[in-house]
């Protein structure tokens, strides 16, 4: 604020500037902490990438091997989001519009996946869904095979990205007002046209937004795939492990650069969400 | 709310109520079952699997070396990752609540990034940074200093990993909030330290315990990231997580579950807590 005097005018540049160096110490050692934890960590991953040279780059990123792994991990992640949308969106209603028993124990381990470590969840997941599991001995007979494959990585995303969707209606939906709905239904409204065209409309920046941090969460995911994937290349290989596996063998080089592709998307899923959210806001009177 | 307050007098209401009676149990009975096949029976499982032989075997993992040392390497790790973040997040949230500047909902997102990205994306900026080709590797090296492979590796990992928890949970409230009391309470003559301490923290006190409940809870869960930097190793690098995958990859698979519950455990806590908590605002929101 002093700053303005003696300048007069301030560039939007220079304005950050002048917080840095003469505001308070929490706002500094935010800044510090940010850069030491967060923007340092991102700079060493883009630089690094930036030195390979953009057609060796390119020839890395599109190998045939990432070329599979982003399949198995976005398609895999689209397709897990775009379910999870939908029941998301039923359990949200059925958790705001209906009384039932034990509704407040299915609300609060809703929330179960986010407390749940991931190594935990793919252990168990991998152990229920496999040939002799509980569930899984039920689809063998059909020839439907979860654990260790491309199946498995979905029931997986599923499980971790689950109350994203609710957690981002259910607040809105408890706003809305159940009066529009009976208006629309008193004037005559069918049921299907109620809900398509009242009830749907406010709901989607929150659907949307739910599913993308769904996705979003889905693709980075690790701990529960690696063990409840058999990491076959081109078969249920995911992009993380990818990463993880040229690690292991010291290949810094090939894990930069899918690890810039993963944190390129990253990047691009957060910046949609906000304009979702920026979207959703309008919405609020 | 009620269903029932709905017009049922004239005949297409009427119709509709009869649909509305089949629709209601159908939704409730889909949910239980959607979320029985994906989240009850596996969390059910873990149990079963660690005590079906009964609770001695059970025991015994748990004063088993190397479980014991993965415990501990996971309590020390948090121990040391959650208040950092936890004053991060209460200085951040402070800073960003107060403060309107440009690129200020750009910084929101960059801080949302934890959340996003891969967590082992994650580890490898760290072993970009602190490897033996790193940033910093030939300094560390002279310096004797180990970070990957090592502890401060894992430490680092785990705050990565949770730094916008308690940021994130105390910025909305600080700004629902607002700041009328802080400003009464410095024009009686407060100072900075005094009304953050007296004023501040006592209107945030529940999100920000939230915000500690949940960083702590991925701080002993995280498993990809640590993978990256801890090298593993048995004994000595290895956290609860971690220890859940080797031993289920060694067929160890009654260690692995014993593991399993005591972080499950953990989880419930998590949840139960939160609830707690979410019913202390809820009647903070009513007075």
């Amino acid at each position: 604020m002093a700053v303005s005097s003696s300048t007069g005018k301030k560039s939007i540049w220079q304005f950050p500037l002048s917080q840095l160096t003469q505001s308070s110490w929490p706002w500094r050692f935010t800044w510090a902490y940010l850069t030491l934890m967060l923007f340092l960590p991102i700079a060493a991953v883009v630089l690094r990438a930036s030195t390979i040279g953009p057609i060796e780059f390119w020839r890395i990123a599109t190998s045939p091997i990432a070329l599979s792994t982003y399949d198995v991990t976005f398609v895999t992640a689209l397709i897990t989001a775009a379910i999870n949308g939908v029941a998301g969106l039923v359990i949200a209603w059925v958790l705001v519009r209906y009384d039932f028993p034990f509704k407040r124990i299915l609300d609060a381990t809703i929330d179960l996946p986010f407390a749940l470590p991931t190594a935990v969840a793919g252990l168990t997941i991998a152990t229920v869904y496999s040939n002799n599991g509980w569930i899984g001995s039920l689809l063998t007979p059909l020839g439907i095979k979860v654990s260790f494959t491309r199946l498995g990585v979905g029931v997986a995303m599923l499980f971790i990205s689950l109350p994203f969707v609710v957690r981002t209606v259910q607040p809105v939906l408890q706003e809305m007002e159940s009066e529009v709905e009976e208006a629309a239904w008193c004037l005559g409204a069918s049921e299907w046209k109620t809900f398509w065209r009242v009830v749907l409309p406010p709901l989607l920046p929150a659907i949307l937004t739910g599913v993308a941090l769904g996705f979003s969460r889905a693709v980075g995911e690790y701990g529960s795939i690696v063990l409840v994937a058999g990491n076959i290349p081109f078969q249920d290989l995911i992009a993380p492990v990818l990463v993880f596996q040229r690690l292991e063998q010291y290949d810094y080089v090939g894990a930069t650069v899918i690890g810039t592709v993963l944190l390129a998307i990253s990047l691009v899923v957060l910046l949609f969400i906000n304009l979702l959210q920026a979207w959703g806001r309008r919405y609020d009177l | 709310m009620k269903l029932s307050s709905r017009p049922l007098s004239n005949s297409p209401g009427d119709a509709a109520t009869k649909k509305r009676q089949w629709v209601k149990p159908a939704l409730i009975g889909g949910v239980f079952v959607y979320l029985a096949l994906f989240l009850y029976i596996p969390t059910l499982n873990v149990f079963a699997t660690a005590f079906g032989d009964g609770i001695i075997p059970f025991l015994h993992t748990l004063t088993e070396p190397d479980f014991v040392h993965a415990a501990k390497l996971t309590l020390l790790a948090a121990l040391i990752a959650v208040p950092l973040n936890t004053i991060f997040g209460l200085c951040a949230a402070w800073a960003i609540a107060r403060h309107k500047f440009p690129g200020r909902a750009l910084l929101l997102s960059i801080l949302d990034l934890p959340f996003s990205v891969s967590p082992v994306v994650a580890g490898l900026m760290l072993v970009l940074l602190y490897g033996r080709n790193g940033w910093f590797g030939p300094l560390l090296q002279n310096l004797n200093i180990q970070v990957i492979f090592a502890f401060p590796g894992i430490v680092l990992a785990t705050m990565f990993i949770t730094l916008p928890f308690v940021a994130r949970e105390v910025i909305p409230a600080l700004e629902e909030a607002g700041f009328d009391q802080d400003e009464a309470a410095k024009t009686l003559g407060a100072n900075e330290w005094q009304t953050f301490w007296r004023v501040t923290v006592p209107t945030i006190r529940w999100s920000l315990l939230y915000g500690v409940i949940l960083t702590n809870a991925r701080a002993m869960g995280e498993f990809g990231a640590v993978a990256v930097v801890s090298g593993n190793l048995v004994g000595r690098t290895q956290t609860l997580a971690l220890f859940v995958e080797e031993a289920y990859k060694q067929y160890q698979t009654r260690a692995a579950f014993a593991a399993a519950v005591v972080l499950t455990f953990l989880a419930l806590i998590t949840l139960v807590l939160k609830e707690i908590l979410e019913r202390k605002t809820r009647i903070k929101d009513v007075e």
